[in-house]
């Protein structure tokens, strides 16, 4: 495979709990490229937090490996941004919008002029340039959430990771977002992994979606996704291609509910 | 925030934020006034020795502390006290962070925390005495010793409590440790570090007049004490209302620091109301 950015390999997680040991991800493999726009979706409680703060270092995983660009992840890896659901408890409210956005630059090398570029950009592209001076608090859920965004895409990750980032915000706002994370992706080539329990939003957002089984948990379906780059929250999702994809993905995770997938021997 | 109806309240209809204003500060002054002149009025129906006129006390507290006593008393208490202050909450603040980051310590530490916090504080001044002679540091030491303990205990719990989904960003953005204590940890626990300071003010103030009651002959604490010996009893109310005053300045500007340290924290309180 071409250009593979993160690689999950065999990755598995057991939870010791005072009742014993919980499985919560079985064993779970794929791969992603550079440049990629890949959703995961699973049922509830599948382990799809588990499996991200693993990949992105904040949790060890029982056994396997991740690797991100050919570096295998053992902490927080460098190139690497996060975007939570809790928005209101990942942007730090005693801190500006710019100052959540500056913070992660502090101490990377680079001049005063060059950082304020930087968030000014970042600012810009999820349309919040005028919100610079404001606190979090002062805004709306969505707009903390293009803070939290703004903040990843001026680290510049080489990849960005997205925990069901719109799941607490209105279903207006949550399409005014899903398409600036498209158009992040297709205007700056982001590469973003975004974990979402909604089959609609997976299918719209991704050029793939990965399946998850229920817990222990591992991929019970990698589907490539051939709608048009350039999609619309209207037409593509009007589709007729977007609904037998979406259909496809539903049923996947009917059979992940009730337990009917065959896990793949190792 | 302002919306065009907010402004057009202050517009034409300006003159009424003044008279608010002015009810608001009648409403604050109403009950001092209310009570000294009815203790005016029974201080000439029935002079009592040990309750003097409020005219009394004033005449005295200009004689007394307003002339050598400002430089010799009240100036060398004050800045023990503002001293004591900056040390109890310096130190408090950075056994804290040390104490609340490192579970091991915390763990070690906080049954014997609890038992010194138990003690009343006022019993370490004949300890400190032994230790340290009839001192300036002595009077220092008592002071600190027992008005650090509420910024430690709170600081211990403020930074212990940092949100989680807050030190897993700071995580996943590889922030340094200065930048986690800077950015994170103390801003996060600021809430609680201002309760402490709070606490630690008041306390401060009683160790710095107790703390001049026994074996010295200078400062506030001093000086009442001598007052009520001699039967000087208008000089010894106006030193109670002195230090009524410094403890009113204390608070006013603990609120003008805290308004300010705790924007953020007062602005999503009102946010939350709304």
């Amino acid at each position: 495979m071409p250009d593979t950015l993160l690689e999950v390999h065999q990755l598995k997680k057991v939870y010791e709990t005072a009742s014993g040991p919980v499985e919560a991800i079985g064993d779970i493999s794929f791969d992603m490229r550079q440049g990629e726009l890949v959703c995961i979706v699973g049922p509830s409680g599948c382990g799809k937090t588990t499996l991200l703060k693993c990949i992105a270092g904040l949790l060890k995983p029982t056994a396997g490996t991740i690797r991100l660009a050919d570096r295998p992840v053992t902490g927080p890896p460098e190139s690497m941004a996060l975007v939570f659901q809790e928005y209101g408890r990942s942007l730090y409210p005693w801190l500006t919008v710019r100052g959540n956005v500056e913070l992660p630059l502090r101490h990377q090398k680079m001049d005063a002029a060059q950082r304020s570029r930087l968030v000014d950009d970042a600012l810009e592209a999820v349309g919040l340039e005028h919100a610079g001076r404001s606190y979090p608090w002062q805004l709306s859920g969505g707009m903390q959430q293009r803070v939290a965004i703004a903040r990843a895409v001026a680290y510049h990750p080489e990849v960005l990771i997205m925990d069901e980032p719109f799941a607490a915000v209105d279903a207006q706002t949550r399409a005014d977002l899903e398409d600036l994370v498209r158009a992040l992706h297709i205007e700056r080539g982001m590469s973003i992994l975004f974990v979402t329990h909604d089959i609609d939003e997976s299918v719209y957002l991704g050029e793939r979606v990965i399946v998850l089984s229920t817990s222990p948990t591992w991929v019970q379906d990698d589907i490539a996704i051939d709608l048009a780059p350039e999609r619309d929250q209207i037409t593509t999702r009007a589709l007729p291609r977007f609904t037998e994809l979406r259909t496809h993905v539903y049923e996947q995770i009917q059979r992940a509910k009730r337990g009917e997938a065959v896990r793949p021997q190792a | 925030m302002s919306t065009p109806a907010d402004t057009m309240k202050s517009g034409p209809r300006g003159r009424s934020r003044g008279t608010r204003t002015v009810i608001a500060v009648l409403y604050a002054v109403a009950v001092p006034v209310v009570l000294i002149v009815a203790w005016l009025i029974w201080a000439g129906v029935s002079p009592q020795i040990f309750f003097p006129s409020p005219i009394a006390i004033a005449e005295a507290f200009v004689n007394t502390w307003l002339g050598p006593s400002l430089t010799n008393d009240v100036i060398p208490s004050l800045a023990r006290l503002g001293v004591a202050i900056v040390l109890a909450i310096t130190i408090g603040i950075a056994a804290g962070t040390v104490i609340g980051l490192t579970p091991w310590l915390r763990e070690l530490l906080e049954p014997v925390l609890e038992f010194f916090r138990a003690i009343p504080p006022p019993v370490l001044i004949p300890v400190f005495t032994l230790l340290m002679g009839i001192t300036t540091s002595m009077k220092l030491a008592v002071i600190v010793a027992g008005a650090f303990w509420p910024v430690l205990l709170n600081t211990i719990d403020g930074v212990r409590s940092t949100d989680s989904v807050m030190t897993e960003t700071a995580q996943s953005f590889r922030l340094t440790r200065a930048e986690r204590l800077r950015y994170l940890v103390l801003p996060s626990a600021a809430p609680r570090i201002m309760t402490g300071v709070r606490q630690t003010l008041s306390i401060a103030l009683i160790m710095m007049v107790i703390s001049e009651m026994f074996n010295t002959s200078s400062g506030l604490g001093y000086r009442i004490v001598y007052f009520q010996r001699n039967y000087l009893i208008a000089e010894m109310w106006s030193g109670i209302v002195l230090l009524g005053l410094v403890g009113v300045f204390l608070a006013a500007v603990f609120t003008f620091v805290e308004r300010r340290v705790l924007r953020w924290y007062h602005g999503i309180k009102e946010t939350e109301r709304a």
